[in-house]
């Protein structure tokens, strides 16, 4: 076993999955010669040439559409998009098609696919490469949305989405590439999709949060410790389709919830899972949810990005307002 | 006609000004001597303030940025061409034409350091916002044409864009709606021969850029990008046409990326260093500069005094842009919509009390 980071957790895992599996490619922008503009791609094309790592033409539509006939005739391919704010000319692709063709062809083809993208804020980055605006896939029935929080998960995940028999969005958050390393296996290593991850055990309060979010309600969790507060931490790992009863489990157990999201408040998956706890849940509830989310603005060039992204100081007020309702 | 006699599916591209800064008598643009000094001095200036743009990010002054070296001429000819009123359409590698059209300096590099007050132009001044997402401005420009169609206004729109925009759909959406239309608009692609890591001939199996327009309905030329008359010429003939009711033209501005694609990437991945060799020997201010020496229009002495002016303004213009108030807290909220809706207001108040205490931006 090897520390890593998560960059190259996730190299690891297109590694081993291109080495075990003939029909997993690559394709996208910048994704062979130059290794990928995070370097997550870095070797491949040396390695599998670039039959398998395809440089491919400035075109996000064709990029995942492409990746779409390719699964429809027997690939598993992997596509990357370079920032998940540029996906949306893919956008028609992914909802028209690669969302759809299971049920259009009455199980008849199914598009085992992985549409890869680093998503998040925190970086200080150019407009456009900050948003986290996974909710908007979430709401499309038949594509699944992953996202790993630790050097670790990631390849664990990776795996299980290239191996999965339907589309998968694999949101990478840029904050983590970097963040931290830790040990990560060679060889087979597969998470389950749709299973939430218990960081903690505790008993006063569930939080809930996923990605870029999971290191940062880790920080709260040390302040909360101090004052005597006892959270449990959900990372969520699959937002579509999600583990509500590992949720609402907690949630039971606990009588609170506090939903931690960096994109914006307004039909952020917190609003889902406050509804999921009313519908399951209600009569342990003993406040209501919290949300602690971003404002719904747009996500602000860096001299002002500290309006916009999650602090510790405000997880930790918000398990402190659903403790003290 | 230039676009008749270098016709891109003939292999032709129009040259004026040689690398060694020899001028084709026959092409040569009739530019008055003021104006002609102006071009040269703004190319110099750009390359002065996008040099300092790249030191600044390295010292952690400004955020990533998408040099422009090498692209001077690229971006300062054509704009050349335009009048006032006439627009700009850029995307995010255009500083030289930015200038030439009056934007200031600190604005520029207000925005690449990360405050939107940086995308504030003066109304007068016609310039849009920079858009970053590749190819998707040229749409933007399509409409602004037909606007000015519309309104029966004698004006013209400029879009640039690169050579990786034209695998978008955007490229061909709107090449080809500006086509039916025949508003006033002219394509300008600055083909610098990289879009990231990938080449140009990796990028389409085109021949060239230029000929893209023969599918859409209208004329297409390919032009020396390091050659600031040739691309005036060209420019300045589009721009006839287009007044003239006579519809869009493409312009390939055949240049190069001395540079990385932007602060964050590293061009020595995958491009060779003897290529860079051969782009430096046809660098665009040197030939301009000779061919304004020859025409007396510009000796040493003239040379070393704007160096000095053109650097002390630089630092004058970073100065303004670091000494600009950064963003309140109220600004990343108001301009959501024009009237702020009630519970954007609280969820504005709220973050007023849930807010750590301010950190440096």
């Amino acid at each position: 076993m090897a520390a890593m980071n998560m960059v190259q957790s996730i190299n690891l895992a297109l590694r081993e999955e291109m080495e075990r599996d003939p029909s997993v490619v690559c394709l996208g922008e910048d994704v062979g010669v130059d290794g990928g503009v995070f370097r997550v791609t870095e070797g491949l094309f040396e390695k599998f040439g670039k039959e398998r790592m395809i440089d491919t033409p400035l075109a996000e539509s064709s990029i995942v559409g492409t990746a779409i006939g390719m699964a429809m005739n027997g690939m598993r391919p992997v596509a990357e998009i370079q920032f998940l704010g540029f996906i949306y000319p893919a956008y028609q692709q992914l909802v028209s098609h690669a969302a759809r063709m299971r049920n259009r062809t009455r199980g008849r083809i199914a598009l085992p696919m992985v549409v890869r993208a680093p998503y998040g804020a925190g970086v200080k980055a150019l407009e456009h490469h900050s948003e986290s605006t996974e909710a908007v896939f979430c709401h499309i029935p038949g594509l699944k949305v992953v996202v790993p929080s630790t050097p670790l998960e990631a390849k664990g995940l990776l795996t299980a989405s290239i191996r999965d028999p339907d589309p998968v969005l694999f949101l990478e958050p840029t904050r983590s590439y970097r963040l931290l390393k830790e040990e990560v296996p060679e060889g087979e290593y597969v998470l389950p999709l749709g299973k939430a991850r218990k960081v903690r055990e505790g008993k006063d309060v569930t939080i809930v949060g996923w990605g870029a979010m999971m290191p940062i309600i880790r920080k709260a969790v040390e302040s909360l410790e101090k004052d005597g507060i006892s959270p449990e931490v959900l990372d969520l790992r699959t937002l579509a389709p999600m583990d509500f009863a590992s949720i609402i489990d907690s949630v039971k157990r606990t009588g609170r919830c506090v939903v931690v999201h960096e994109a914006p408040r307004t039909c952020g998956l917190g609003a889902e899972i406050s509804a999921r706890i009313m519908e399951k849940a209600l009569l342990s509830l003993q406040a209501p949810v919290e949300r602690v989310t971003a404002p719904d603005i747009t996500v602000p060039l860096p001299k002002g990005e500290h309006y916009y992204y999650i602090s510790p100081e405000r997880v930790a007020k918000g398990v402190k307002r659903t403790m003290s309702f | 006609m230039l676009t008749d006699d270098f016709d891109p599916l003939q292999g032709k591209m129009l040259s004026i000004l040689d690398k060694d800064g020899n001028v084709n008598k026959g092409l040569e643009p009739k530019m008055d001597d003021t104006r002609l000094v102006h071009a040269y001095k703004t190319m110099a200036f750009a390359r002065t303030a996008d040099d300092k743009a790249v030191r600044l990010q390295r010292q952690g002054r400004l955020g990533a940025y998408p040099p422009s070296r090498g692209q001077e001429a690229s971006q300062v000819g054509p704009a050349l061409a335009l009048d006032k009123g006439d627009w700009l359409v850029w995307a995010f590698r255009e500083m030289g034409a930015l200038l030439l059209r009056g934007v200031p300096l600190w604005r520029l590099y207000l925005y690449w350091m990360g405050n939107e007050e940086g995308s504030i132009f003066e109304s007068e001044v016609n310039v849009t916002p920079s858009a970053v997402p590749v190819g998707s401005q040229i749409p933007h420009a399509v409409g602004i044409s037909y606007a000015i169609k519309y309104r029966k206004e004698v004006k013209v729109v400029l879009c640039y864009f690169g050579d990786g925009a034209t695998s978008e759909g955007d490229f061909h959406e709107g090449l080809n709606f500006a086509g039916t239309t025949r508003a006033p608009v002219v394509f300008l692609c600055q083909n610098n021969q990289y879009a990231i890591s990938m080449p140009r001939k990796l990028q389409t199996s085109s021949p060239t850029l230029a000929q893209k327009a023969c599918a859409y309905g209208f004329k297409g030329i390919q032009v020396d990008g390091n050659d600031v008359l040739a691309l005036y010429a060209a420019t300045k003939e589009a721009v006839d046409r287009a007044r003239k009711g006579e519809g869009p033209t493409l312009i390939e501005s055949f240049t190069y990326r001395m540079g990385d694609h932007t602060t964050s990437d590293d061009a020595t991945r995958y491009r060779l260093a003897d290529e860079t060799a051969y782009w430096t020997a046809r660098d665009p201010i040197l030939r301009f500069r000779t061919y304004l020496e020859r025409k007396g229009l510009w000796d040493e002495k003239r040379e070393k005094e704007w160096a000095e002016e053109a650097s002390r303004l630089v630092e004058e213009e970073v100065r303004k842009a670091e000494g600009h108030a950064p963003p309140a807290l109220d600004d990343a909220f108001v301009h959501t919509y024009a009237a702020m809706p009630e519970d954007l207001r609280e969820q504005l108040e709220f973050m007023r009390t849930d807010l750590p205490p301010k950190k440096e931006g």
